[in-house]
């Protein structure tokens, strides 16, 4: 199975060093957009909830966050997978600038919905499968980077940390159907669901403004990240020397 | 087999064996994965009886008895098939009312009574402001509830 010509260019790590700041440059203005919009929309022009009251709005920040851990580990896997596979450098950095930011994303879920979860539930944290499936994602994720930095070879690390990536995505689906297949604490899902979402369009449209800002604040740290690693990773290349000044680099 | 055509061959003998796995895991701890039982399934004598678990319902409507010294409440819960009457001493979450759909952890008595030690409120997945809530009700259209299934 040969991959087409142009992913081995977009997957060369000079080309896209040279092209991520100027992509990440753009993402992160949309994304700020989204934000401002998101957040106004948000706490301030959505109306408070019939039974909730204002005490809804943290699933502003909860909902994209626990879908971006669930999307950034999906990320991280099919990532690991291709490196694996076609041995492309590039995936491997995907993978592993993705790892941090996916983990930041599940506990951010976590501790909001702790806050919601007191005084709405009645209780910070329950043992229900919806909440510990998001747990050891969280696991799974502090487990990768630990499996990272274990390897002084990054070639290496990277195709431990594929492997650990691809048997940890069995757990993506489970997180997601948790509370259809068993009962959980934890509520219904709210947009997913194939008939009409059960939530008020002025309730919605800041949700959906906080996971289109959540989503580009992912690729362009993720840019980010990947441009340093890149220079990590390369820094015997001879366009890395050309561009730091020969002199810079010690190794 | 060329090393490329191997690597893949191992990825999705990853993929299919995790998958195949976890089916298996999660079908033998399929009991134990519920977070609660509902009516029917204690009606039933699915619940245990000799130690505690949790029970989910909907609270019925004029069915919350408190006693105005104590914190003692007692309230019928409902999967709209089978009724169970629960008796609890202490502060229900702000979410409790009539309708609304709570879980309760506790033991059942001699007197098919369940004693409850904690109450948590379950909200359900529907969001509205208050007064699309008011127009459904005064309109005679029933607001839409956590339904539960009955079938686990």
């Amino acid at each position: 199975m040969k991959l087409p010509r142009w992913i081995h260019q977009f997957g060369s790590p000079k080309y896209f060093y040279e092209l991520s700041l100027w992509l990440s440059r753009w993402v992160a203005i949309v994304c700020v957009i989204c934000f401002v919009c998101g957040l106004y929309g948000g706490l301030v022009l959505a109306p408070a909830d019939y039974q909730q009251g204002d005490s809804f709005r943290i699933m502003y920040i909860h909902v994209p966050s626990a879908w971006m851990s669930l999307f950034i580990y999906m990320v991280m896997a099919v990532a690991g997978g291709i490196g694996l596979i076609w041995r492309i450098k590039l995936a491997e950095i995907v993978a592993r600038s993705s790892a941090p930011i996916g983990a930041s994303f599940t506990f951010l879920a976590l501790v909001t919905g702790a806050i919601w979860g007191k005084p709405m539930w009645g209780t910070w944290w329950v043992w229900d499968a919806r909440l510990t499936s998001e747990l050891i994602l969280l696991f799974l994720y502090l487990g990768y980077i630990a499996l990272q930095s274990a390897f002084e070879d990054r070639r290496v690390a990277a195709r431990a940390g594929a492997i650990l990536a691809l048997v940890g995505i069995v757990n993506i689906p489970i997180i997601h159907y948790s509370v259809e297949w068993w009962s959980t604490l934890h509520q219904g899902p709210t947009i997913t669901k194939m008939d009409k979402p059960s939530i008020h369009l002025s309730m919605l449209i800041p949700l959906l403004f906080m996971v289109l800002a959540f989503k580009t604040f992912f690729i362009s740290t993720l840019l980010i990240r990947a441009r340093s690693e890149i220079l990590e990773y390369e820094c015997n290349a001879s366009w890395v020397k050309q561009l730091l000044g020969s002199n810079n680099v010690t190794k | 087999m060329t090393p490329r055509k191997k690597r893949i061959a191992i990825v999705i003998a990853i993929l299919a064996g995790m998958a195949i796995a976890a089916a298996l895991i999660l079908t033998a701890f399929e009991k134990n994965l519920l977070y609660f039982y509902s009516p029917t399934q204690i009606v039933n004598g699915e619940a245990p009886d000799s130690r505690s678990f949790r029970i989910g319902g909907l609270v019925m409507t004029d069915s919350v008895k408190r006693n105005k010294d104590t914190l003692d409440v007692s309230f019928i819960l409902t999967d709209t098939i089978n009724e169970i009457e629960v008796v609890y001493n202490g502060i229900l979450p702000d979410l409790f009312r009539e309708g609304q759909g709570i879980v309760a952890n506790g033991k059942l008595d001699e007197n098919k009574l369940f004693q409850a030690d904690e109450v948590l409120a379950k909200h359900d997945e529907n969001y509205m402001p208050p007064e699309v809530a008011q127009a459904l009700k005064e309109a005679g259209a029933e607001i839409p509830h956590q339904q539960y299934d009955t079938t686990q």
